[in-house]
């Protein structure tokens, strides 16, 4: 008997639309294209149009490329295929130029102001609405910020459809960004208000608890800046621990912070990179919890030093403060912080370098609720698990012994569990009696 | 000190070494033709879809082995001699061994197909299985595989990752369905099919077909229907690894006969994991190879112990298993599909066919519990189980079981009103958890 020949139906599943993820790519490409040439005098012939197509052509082009990634991907479900070979997630050329890129915008950004005089007038019609006064580098970072925030932030949702409390999760690192870290602070300057980050506390922002810093909110007008003080000395040292206690750090760092927001959305295709080996973990916490020692000497300096007028150490406290603020707030916090998202992954200062996320850890690690449990003896050691954990933690080694992960540095975002195909890994909040099984 | 020599560094092989340096400070040398360091098999898939590299399969970081004194050779034993107490290995070292472990895993099964030796035709199980994969899935227009397993399956993903069609061969009626019961086995079904791959059950291979130069370029299958394709995966199940043990004394059928304390009939000579066929204990009863991850672990841990003189029973307790199908996350706990006398199913399935709960019990109890997309904790389970808890206290208190993240949609309600249709005359009320005082099991 001859065999039948058969047609196979052509599936549509394999539809790549390469067509349309090239428009977003070239969409975007003009858009940073049109960034880099708003830093000549350029903006001078129309501020809006530059807008327009850099911000504006640049955030097209991305949704674009994510529309052209997903569409055809009709399954939801942990999708990191090919991640591992592609140039920008596996430190190839182009995640080495993004590197390059987003560290050299670091520096000039802390110490070369001048660089944005004219890049930061496309922003001006915007600065003008929410704060009455033009645009500075500031400005246009912090737009360009929360803009991240929100694009990367309607990928991470459509990545991960299938998963409830990354939804959520996401939505909320998104609401926090944009209305505390970018709306509420600068509506504040129109109102003739100090511009207050209601999100971020001590020791992350470190002067919020400095003598300086609280006198000119309690002598500011009216009775806001007294409540801006009064809330500031409350979350660090009322709140923080005692959410810390319910939830685990994870309420703030990978739901709240603006920090972690950034590493949560535009660093999430970079989790991977992050180092697992026992070495960095030493490493880790040696670095942090120096920095977070040094920033409590420096603080402690601060109100010696008020209460005594300044007689002593006066001016070695003011050049501390500074090197503090050089080295560790815009060289560790900013350039390292974000620089390294394509070659460390998104929580190079989280991890090693945040003072907030130090004191949290400790609370995690002693006090609080939360923990990761293992359910029985499902682990099947693939190392998934530890490879997208962005914190740098060997999950796969607690979860092969069946025990609970407790680690000061876990930020709970839920991915380890997500990307476990055998349903080994939980996020709970439980008793303490329970917290080591 | 004793010499321990461990022939293969699988799962069972580590666990084996591990736990004997838990134990005892006896020299401890592992040895496999496949790799120096121990990576995890089942993990394979992710390095050929990009979602992991080799680094990251690895459990224990390269200095684990040094530090724990653990020996490690990369090379291949061709020979081991009962008698003298020595293994033999392919660049001619002799090494004497006072207890000797074989964990030598399995093979992919090769049924005599025709052509089954061409070009382009391979299984997938080890290291060297994924490089020719690699290679062999070159440029490849359309895949077919043969085998309805998991690794089918995982197989299967692999290719379609890279966006390679896939036409796979089932043997049985349904997906899996010698394990799964027919309603899973048929979810399945259609997530295959959902997934764009040309799912043909019922349908066997005949024949492989090669062009000029040795390479597949069609299958034949038992319906007489000529499939063109590059590339042939044959995932039809896999069998002990014994060829080593052909000439020695060591007693074979299957695998390697072993009893219930997994020693071989040379003493001093222990087997554990894929390799193992342990001797029923009743006359008439069946043997058993058990090839799954856990068993490997729990063999070695065995093994270990019976070394070290604490002499252990090996004892599986209650089954477990879990696996994921495409998108589609499974976990059994008990016994499911065995069609125990007095059975009866619950069987709750949501209307997008993504996830589903069985819940299986006899007069006496609860058996077993079927999970697909859905997380339910092994120690619940495994404690209703063994406490022989009835279906009633089962289902009044199954929101304990659940396992999934937070936020997640609760299914536990849905079973138990399908309960309390089936049976009028009981009202089951579901318990929920109060969010701060939840107890654990």
């Amino acid at each position: 008997m001859t065999p039948i020949q058969i047609t196979i139906p052509t599936e549509s599943i394999h539809v790549n639309n390469t067509v349309i993820k090239k428009a977003g790519l070239a969409l975007f490409s003009t858009g940073l294209l049109f960034f880099l040439i708003s830093f000549t005098s350029a903006t001078d012939i129309s501020p809006v149009f530059f807008f327009i197509f850099s911000v504006g052509l640049g955030s097209l082009g991305a949704l674009i490329f994510f529309y052209g990634q997903y569409k055809n991907n009709l399954i939801p479900g942990v999708k990191k295929n090919r991640l591992m070979f592609l140039e920008a997630t596996n430190k190839g050329l182009l995640g080495w130029t993004a590197a390059v890129f987003l560290t050299s915008f670091y520096i000039c950004l802390y110490w070369f102001p001048e660089v944005f005089i004219n890049a930061a007038k496309p922003f001006d019609w915007m600065s003008m609405l929410l704060r009455n006064i033009p645009s500075d580098q500031w400005f246009l970072y912090g737009a360009l910020y929360t803009l991240a925030v929100i694009i990367m932030g309607i990928r991470m949702i459509i990545h991960n459809r299938h998963n409830r409390y990354q939804i959520i999760r996401t939505c909320s690192v998104i609401f926090f960004q944009l209305g505390f870290a970018f709306l509420i602070p600068s509506i504040l300057l129109l109102l003739n208000e100090p511009g207050f980050y209601f999100s971020y506390f001590w020791p992350l922002k470190y002067d919020y608890l400095f003598p300086g810093t609280l006198d000119y909110l309690m002598k500011s007008p009216g009775a806001l800046g007294t409540f801006m003080a009064f809330w500031a000395v409350m979350m660090t040292f009322i709140v923080l621990p005692t959410f810390t206690y319910f939830f685990g750090k994870r309420w703030y760092c990978s739901w709240v912070c603006g920090c972690g927001g950034l590493a949560e959305t535009l660093g999430d295709p970079y989790r991977h990179l992050s180092d697992k080996s026992l070495k960095s973990w030493k490493y880790e916490r040696y670095i942090i919890h120096s920095v977070l020692l040094v920033i409590i000497i420096l603080t402690t300096l601060l109100w010696v030093n008020s209460y005594l007028q300044g007689d002593i150490l006066g001016r070695f406290t003011d050049t501390y403060a500074k090197v503090y603020g050089f080295v560790i707030g815009a060289g560790f916090a900013g350039v390292a912080g974000v620089g390294f998202y394509p070659l460390m992954g998104a929580r190079v200062w989280c991890r090693f370098g945040c003072p907030l996320a130090a004191i949290l850890g400790l609370l995690q690690k002693k006090i609080s609720r939360f923990r990761i449990t293992t359910n029985g003896a499902q682990c099947i050691s693939c190392g998934n698990c530890s490879t997208y954990c962005e914190m740098g933690i060997d999950v796969r080694s607690y979860a092969q012994n069946g025990k609970n992960i407790i680690r000061s540095s876990c930020v709970g975002c839920g991915i380890c569990a997500e990307v476990c195909p055998r349903g080994v890994l939980k996020l709970e909040n439980g008793p303490l009696v329970t917290k080591y099984n | 000190m004793e010499n321990i020599i461990i022939i293969g560094n699988g799962i069972a092989g580590i666990t084996t070494a591990r736990f004997i340096r838990k134990m005892s400070d006896k020299n401890i040398t592992v040895i496999s033709s496949e790799s120096k360091y121990f990576y995890s098999r089942t993990a394979l898939m992710y390095i050929y879809m990009g979602v992991m590299k080799h680094k990251d399969i690895k459990p224990y970081e390269d200095w684990f082995w040094e530090k724990n004194k653990i020996n490690l050779i990369n090379d291949y034993v061709q020979k081991i001699d009962t008698e003298k107490k020595q293994v033999i290995l392919s660049t001619g070292i002799n090494l004497f061994y006072d207890k000797l472990v074989i964990a030598t895993g399995s093979k992919s099964n090769k049924f005599g197909w025709k052509g089954q030796d061409y070009a382009g035709v391979q299984g997938l199980y080890s290291l060297q299985d994924l490089d020719l994969m690699e290679q062999n899935t070159k440029g490849v227009s359309r895949a077919v595989i043969v085998g309805g397993g998991l690794i089918g399956i995982e197989m299967a993903e692999m290719l379609s990752s890279r966006n390679i069609p896939v036409t796979f061969l089932v043997r049985e009626k349904s997906y899996w369905e010698n394990i799964l019961p027919i309603e899973e086995s048929e979810m399945i079904n259609k997530h295959i099919r959902e997934h764009g791959m040309d799912l043909r059950l019922d349908t066997q291979l005949k024949e492989i077909k090669a062009d000029n130069s040795g390479k597949v370029k069609s299958i034949i299958t038992d319906k007489d229907e000529e499939i063109e394709c590059q590339f042939v995966g044959l995932t039809a199940g896999v069998s002990p690894n014994i060829d080593l043990l052909k000439d020695t004394s060591i007693e074979t059928g299957r695998g390697v006969l072993v009893n219930d304390y997994l020693e071989t009939n040379v003493p001093g000579i222990y087997s554990a994991g894929d390799c193992v066929e342990i001797k029923s204990e009743t006359a008439g009863g069946k043997n058993r190879i058990e090839q799954l991850w856990y068993t490997g672990r729990m063999h070695g841990e065995v093994v270990a112990k019976n070394i070290c003189g604490k002499k252990t029973k090996y004892e599986r307790g209650i089954l477990f298993n879990s696996a994921k199908f495409l998108d589609i996350e499974y976990q059994t706990y008990g016994l499911v599909n065995f069609k125990m006398p007095g059975e009866k199913n619950l069987y709750w399935e949501d209307k997008d066919s993504k996830h589903s709960i069985r819940i299986v019990y006899t007069d006496e109890g609860v058996i077993g519990f079927n999970l697909m997309g859905i997380r339910y904790r092994q120690s619940v389970c495994e404690k209703w189980i063994k406490d022989k808890r009835s279906v009633e206290y089962v289902l009044t208190h199954l929101s304990e079981a659940n396992f999934d993240p937070e936020f997640f949609t609760h299914f536990e309600s849905a079973i138990v009103s399908i309960y309390n249709t089936q049976n009028p005359l009981k009202k089951i009320t579901l318990k929920t958890k109060r969010w701060f005082f939840k107890k654990q099991a």
